[in-house]
C-alpha cells in the first residue's frame, strides 16, 4: 500500500510538468501578447514603450528561459504577478476562489441529493415507468445546457415573480440570505446537470450489486428490503459513484465558464476567459495549474478512498 | 452464353440473410429499448431536417426583414422572428446543419483517433504504454474549455476550427476507455497467432484488434456526438464558435436573445429547446446502444 501511494505520488510529477509545459506553449502560440494588445494599437503606438514593457514583463527572453524561471517560481510557491493588473496571482485567484468553491460545493450537494435516491429507485424499479421517468429526467439534465437553464430561470423570475436575484457577491458569513438568494440558482442549474451522470452511475452500479449472492442471502434471511438496500447494496454500489462525484467536483472548479457568464458571477471561469483574451500569461498558467492540481489530487484521494472502503482492492 | 444458373441462389442468399439479420436486430432493438428507438427517431428527423432544409424552410434564414422585427409566434412565423426580423424556424432548421456537421465530424475523428491511440497503447505495452498514458493524463487534467479557448484563439473562429477545438480533448478520453478493452483483446490467442504469422504491428492493430473493440468505440462515438453539439453551442454562445450570420443554435441564444428575453422570450426558448432535444436524442440512443452492446462499459 505504501509503495502504491509512493508510486502514485511520483507519477503525478510528470503529469504536472506536462500540464505546465502544455499551457505555457499554448499561450505563446496564440497570436499577440499582452504588450501588443495594450500599446501597439492606434496612435499610442510607441516602439520604445513596447520594447520597455516587454523587458519589464520578461517577454523578451527566450521562451525556454521564461519557462524555467516560471517553474522555479512555482517550486518556491511564488506564482508571480498578474501581467494585466500587476496584482499578485494568489490575490487575484483568492478573491474568485471563494465564489467558485462555494458554487462547486453547493452544486455537488445538489447533485448527490438528487443522484443517490433517484439512481437507487431507478435500479430497484428497473424497466418500469418509474425507471423510465428517472432515466429521461437524468438524460434530459445531461442534454440541457446549464446556460440555457439559467436563462429560463431568469425569465421565470422576471415574468412571473418580477424579481431578479442579486448581482453582487456577498460572502456567506456576512449575509447568508443575500448570498444564498444569488448562489442557489446557479447551484441548482449546475447541480441538476451534474446529477445526471451520477444518477446513471448509481443506477448501473446498483443493478450490478443487486444481482450479487449476498443480497439474495440477506433477503432470504428475511431482512427488510429497506435494510438490505441501505446497508448491503448501497454501501457497495456507492464506490464508482464516488469517482464520478470526485472528478465532477474537479471540473466544477474551473469549467463553469458559460454558466458564470449567464448568472453574472465573477468566478474562476470568467477569470479564465478574461485572462486568455488579455493574454495574461502568468494568470492563465496559474489557473490551469490550479485546476489540474485539483483534478490530480482528487483523483488520487478517490483511489485511496476506494482501497479504504473496499478491502477487496489490493495494490 | 449461358451463365450457370446454380450459382445465382448462392450469390443471392447471403445478401438476403444479411438483410433479414439487420432487420431483425432493428426490430429487436425497438422492442427491447423503446427509449433508444425514440432517440433514434429524433436523430433521423433531425438529419432529414438538415438535408432538406432549403425545401422545407418557409424563409431564407439570412433574410433580414426590419418590418417583422421581434414578431411573436404567429401564422406567418411559427416560432416568431429575431431582432433582425429573421424567421426563427428557418434559422433553427438551418442550425441543425451546423450542429450535426460539427457533432458528427468531431465525434468521428475524435473517437476514431482515440481508438487507434488506445489500441496502439495496449498493443505495444511496456514503456510506450506508460508514456502514452502519461500524455493522456496530461490532457485529462487539462481543463477542456481552456483547450478549446486556446485552439479557437490560435486558429480563429469558424466551423472547421470549432471542430478541431472540440475534437482534440475527445482523443485522450476515448483512448483511455478503448485501451482498457483493448488490453483484454491483446491477451487473445488470435493476436499471438497473427504475430506468429509474421504480421507487422500496424496490420495487427488495424485488422485484428480494432474490429474487436467496436463496441466501446461505437458507444463513445454516439456519446460524443451529443457532447460535441453541446460544446459547440456553448462555444458559439461565448462568441468563440461559429460566427454570425451562420445559423447556429448556441449563437442564436447569444446577445439579443438575452437582451430581449423579457419582451421576446421565444428567442431564448426555442433555440435552447433545439439544443436540448438534439443532445437528448443522441444520449438516449447512446445509452440504449451501450445497454445492448456492452452493459459494463462506463462512459461519461
Amino acid at each position: 500500500m505504501h509503495r502504491y501511494i509512493l508510486r502514485r505520488l511520483l507519477l503525478m510529477l510528470p503529469t504536472f510538468l506536462g500540464v505546465a509545459m502544455l499551457v505555457f506553449l499554448l499561450m505563446r502560440v496564440i497570436p499577440g501578447d499582452i504588450v501588443e494588445l495594450r500599446f501597439a494599437e492606434g496612435q499610442f503606438f510607441n516602439k520604445d514603450l513596447v520594447a520597455k514593457e516587454r523587458t519589464r514583463l520578461g517577454l523578451d527572453r527566450p521562451v525556454w528561459r521564461q519557462f524555467i524561471a516560471w517553474v522555479w517560481g512555482i517550486v518556491r510557491l511564488d506564482f508571480g504577478l498578474s501581467m494585466w493588473s500587476g496584482q499578485p496571482i494568489a490575490h487575484e485567484i483568492a478573491i474568485r476562489l471563494q465564489l467558485s468553491l462555494q458554487l462547486a460545493v453547493m452544486a455537488t450537494v445538489v447533485a448527490v441529493f438528487l443522484a443517490i435516491p433517484l439512481g437507487t429507485l431507478a435500479a430497484l424499479k428497473q424497466d418500469t415507468w418509474v425507471d423510465y421517468t428517472i432515466r429521461i429526467f437524468s438524460i434530459a439534465g445531461l442534454a440541457t445546457p446549464s446556460f440555457w437553464l439559467g436563462m429560463l430561470m431568469f425569465l421565470v423570475f422576471l415574468i412571473v415573480f418580477k424579481w431578479i436575484p442579486p448581482m453582487v457577491f456577498v460572502p456567506l458569513w456576512e449575509n447568508p440570505i443575500a448570498n444564498l438568494s444569488q448562489m442557489l440558482w446557479p447551484a441548482l442549474a449546475v447541480g441538476y446537470r451534474y446529477s445526471a451522470v451520477s444518477t446513471r452511475m448509481t443506477r448501473s452500479a446498483m443493478l450490478e450489486v443487486l444481482r450479487e449472492d449476498y443480497i439474495r442471502t440477506a433477503r432470504a434471511k428475511g431482512l427488510w428490503t429497506r435494510l438490505v438496500v441501505r446497508r448491503h447494496a448501497l454501501k457497495n454500489a456507492v464506490l464508482p459513484v464516488l469517482t464520478v462525484i470526485g472528478l465532477e467536483f474537479a471540473f466544477l472548479m474551473g469549467g463553469l465558464v458559460v454558466t458564470e457568464q449567464v448568472f453574472n458571477l465573477n468566478g474562476l471561469g470568467l477569470l479564465f476567459v478574461q485572462s486568455v483574451a488579455r493574454r495574461d500569461y502568468t494568470l492563465v498558467q496559474a489557473l490551469v495549474l490550479l485546476v489540474a492540481c485539483v483534478y490530480i489530487v482528487v483523483n488520487f484521494f478517490v483511489d485511496l478512498l476506494y482501497a479504504w472502503l473496499d478491502p477487496r482492492i489490493r495494490y | 452464353m449461358r451463365v450457370p444458373n446454380s450459382l445465382d441462389p448462392i450469390a443471392q442468399e447471403p445478401r438476403d440473410a444479411v438483410f433479414t439479420h439487420w432487420r431483425r436486430a432493428v426490430v429487436r432493438f425497438v422492442r427491447q429499448r423503446p427509449l433508444g428507438a425514440a432517440g433514434a427517431g429524433i436523430i433521423v428527423l433531425m438529419i432529414l431536417c438538415a438535408l432538406c432544409a432549403p425545401r422545407l424552410t418557409p424563409y431564407d434564414p439570412l433574410e433580414i426583414d426590419f418590418a417583422a422585427q421581434l414578431t411573436p409566434p404567429n401564422a406567418q412565423h411559427w416560432l416568431g422572428t429575431d431582432a433582425f426580423g429573421r424567421d426563427l424556424l428557418s434559422r433553427l432548421m438551418y442550425g441543425s446543419r451546423t450542429a450535426l456537421l460539427v457533432g458528427f465530424v468531431s465525434a468521428f475523428f475524435g473517437a476514431s483517433l482515440g481508438a487507434i491511440v488506445g489500441v496502439a497503447s495496449a498493443y505495444f505495452g511496456g514503456r510506450i504504454d506508460l508514456m502514452m498514458q502519461r500524455v493522456v493524463d496530461i490532457f485529462l487534467a487539462f481543463p477542456i474549455i481552456i483547450l478549446a479557448l486556446a485552439v479557437v484563439s490560435i486558429l480563429g473562429t469558424g466551423v472547421g476550427n470549432v471542430i478541431m477545438a472540440i475534437m482534440i480533448p475527445m482523443i485522450p478520453n476515448c483512448a483511455r476507455v478503448v485501451r482498457s478493452s483493448a488490453l483484454a483483446v491483446r491477451a487473445m490467442p488470435y493476436v499471438d497467432a497473427a504475430r506468429a504469422a509474421g504480421f507487422g504491428p500496424w496490420r495487427i492493430i488495424f485488422r485484428h484488434m480494432l474490429p474487436n473493440v467496436m463496441a466501446p468505440y461505437l458507444i463513445m462515438l454516439t456519446a460524443y456526438v451529443g457532447q460535441a453539439i453541446l460544446l459547440e453551442a456553448s462555444l458559439s454562445f461565448l462568441g468563440l464558435g461559429v460566427a454570425e450570420p451562420t445559423p447556429a443554435w448556441g449563437l442564436m441564444l447569444r446577445g439579443a436573445a438575452a437582451e430581449f428575453a423579457e419582451s421576446a422570450p421565444w428567442m431564448a426558448i426555442f433555440p435552447g429547446l433545439a439544443i436540448s432535444l438534439g443532445v437528448f436524442a443522441f444520449n438516449l440512443f447512446g445509452d440504449s446502444l451501450r445497454d445492448t452492446l456492452d452493459p459494463k462499459l462506463r462512459t461519461l
